[in-house]
């Protein structure tokens, strides 16, 4: 199975390529992809450079131009698109199925992956992109179960990538409207999700209190491990109880379950994190890959060293295994 | 947090302030030199101030992109900066090479940040993206010894963070 690797700098990507990616994924510095946040992501120049320093190592360039178009200026996705296909793109990872026509028609021989953004989670969607847009392969949404992406690999006639490490969201994603709701601004429109310029910490006492926009997100008793401002990894008042409503502050780890992705059909495994910095890269792509190449009895060691690393200092399996609450 | 035993940084408390401060402009320029597109991912952020304030250190420190200057002033006095970041000295250097990960940094609760999180967040990702390695950007500072001033500050960093990623790159 291959394993693809985020960027959100050139830095990051040299070490990705380095720790042995066999993809990287990135994105340009601007709302085209779903992690447009400020400092982060590409230049047309530096990406150039990047796939270049990638393809004498062996290892593949996918881009991300993965938010939804705004009507009215479809022009900057259609000339990220051009861009990237002229930098040597890999492929380009898309949600809007108006830019997946646009990229299907005038650059029929391009590699085209579904993003996870596209929310596509049974066979019928999966299979409308690949028989109407030639998509190659289709990264499922983090809410499905094993059995569900086994079901799935089954009936399609494309690759399946999933996310095995990272940041986990646990919404339908680039349908989910919460980060919208507090800011106004969104992953699936702007490419941010709880935007750096809504959040707020401050220190109450000895707690850290995080705030989105109005909405206070969660309190941090000192020496409890903190986690994104994100409203799905909210600590809210919900009748009598105070708790998480949909997810703990916690991280994507299901490399346990290597062996049954693999039986489902999965052909790639992607770590999330292109807003990380360039040593949890690093750290991180090494780690993964010494997993990969490992029998399943080595892997729990292995991984412990990433723990520190995760939100919330905690990992979980997610959906992958776990019903919903 | 603490990283530097109160002992070791008492001394700072007799030096001038306008020594340290020299020092740290001269070393600051150093680094600006080496990396010249240093704060261009900052864009509109560029004009802000960004505030480092060491936990285990009486000094704070206040970078001013625009005009590509560094003030210190004790602990004692307030310090104006549009956003704030708390955290060891060591780990603060480690973040400017980019040897360690804010993020994680975060959820370990090492490391505060307040007040304006969009600049600080640019200032994270240029640093990140600058490829600074404090042991060769200042160990020209040192002239023909040079090679030697290299090795002593690349063996302080690794073992100030031993444990916190001291072997990558």
């Amino acid at each position: 199975m291959e394993l693809i690797c985020p960027a959100g700098t050139p830095a990051a990507f040299h070490e990705a390529v380095d720790a042995g990616a066999d993809a990287v994924y990135c994105g340009f510095r601007d709302e085209t992809n779903a992690r447009n946040f400020p400092g982060l992501n590409f230049s047309r120049e530096e990406l150039k450079e990047a796939i270049a320093y990638a393809k004498t190592k062996g290892c593949e360039t996918f881009v991300a131009l993965n938010t939804f178009m705004r009507a009215g200026a479809e022009e900057i996705w259609y000339r990220g698109a051009a861009d990237a296909i002229a930098c040597g793109a890999d492929a380009l990872i898309l949600a809007d199925f108006g830019l997946m026509a646009h990229v299907a028609e005038k650059y029929p021989d391009q590699r085209l992956h579904v993003s996870v953004q596209a929310s596509a989670s049974n066979p019928d969607a999966i299979n409308f992109l690949v028989d109407t847009f030639n998509a190659k392969r289709v990264v499922l949404p983090r809410t499905l179960t094993i059995a569900d992406i086994a079901r799935i690999g089954k009936s399609i006639r494309c690759e399946m990538e999933v996310f095995v490490f990272g940041g986990l969201c646990v919404m339908a994603e680039g349908r989910c409207s919460l980060s919208s709701y507090a800011t106004g601004k969104s992953p699936n429109m702007n490419g941010v999700c709880s935007p750096a310029s809504h959040v707020h910490y401050r220190k109450h006492g000895r707690d850290l209190v995080s705030e989105l926009g109005e909405f206070t997100i969660n309190r941090f008793p000192e020496g409890e491990a903190a986690g994104y401002p994100t409203l799905c990894k909210g600590r809210f008042d919900i009748a009598d109880a105070k708790g998480y409503a949909f997810e703990d502050p916690v991280s994507l780890d299901v490399m346990g379950e290597l062996e049954a992705l693999k039986a489902a059909g999965v052909s790639a495994l992607k770590i999330e994190g292109r807003q990380r910095g360039k040593a949890y890269v690093a750290e991180v792509v090494k780690v993964m890959k010494a997993a990969v190449n490992s029998p399943p009895e080595r892997r729990g060691a292995l991984l412990a060293r990433l723990h520190s690393m995760s939100e919330g200092q905690k990992t979980t399996s997610g959906a992958y295994e776990k019903r919903w609450r | 947090m603490q990283l530097i035993p109160p002992l070791l940084t008492r001394p700072l408390n007799a030096v001038p302030l306008v020594v340290i401060e020299r020092i740290c402009r001269l070393m600051f320029r150093r680094i600006g030199t080496a990396h010249p597109g240093l704060f261009e991912r900052l864009g509109e952020h560029r004009t802000k101030r960004f505030a480092f304030l060491p936990t285990d250190v009486p000094l704070s420190f206040v970078v001013e992109p625009a005009s590509e200057t560094i003030s210190v002033s004790r602990k004692t006095s307030d310090v104006t900066a549009d956003a704030v970041t708390e955290a060891p000295l060591f780990m603060l250097l480690a973040l400017m090479e980019g040897r360690c990960d804010a993020d994680a940094l975060f959820f370990s609760r090492d490391l505060s940040v307040t007040g304006d999180m969009e600049a600080m967040l640019a200032m994270r990702n240029a640093l990140d993206a600058s490829n600074i390695d404090l042991s060769k950007d200042l160990a020209r500072l040192a002239g023909p010894f040079a090679p030697m001033a290299g090795r002593v500050i690349g063996e302080i960093r690794n073992r100030a963070l031993r444990g916190e990623a001291a072997s990558w790159n």
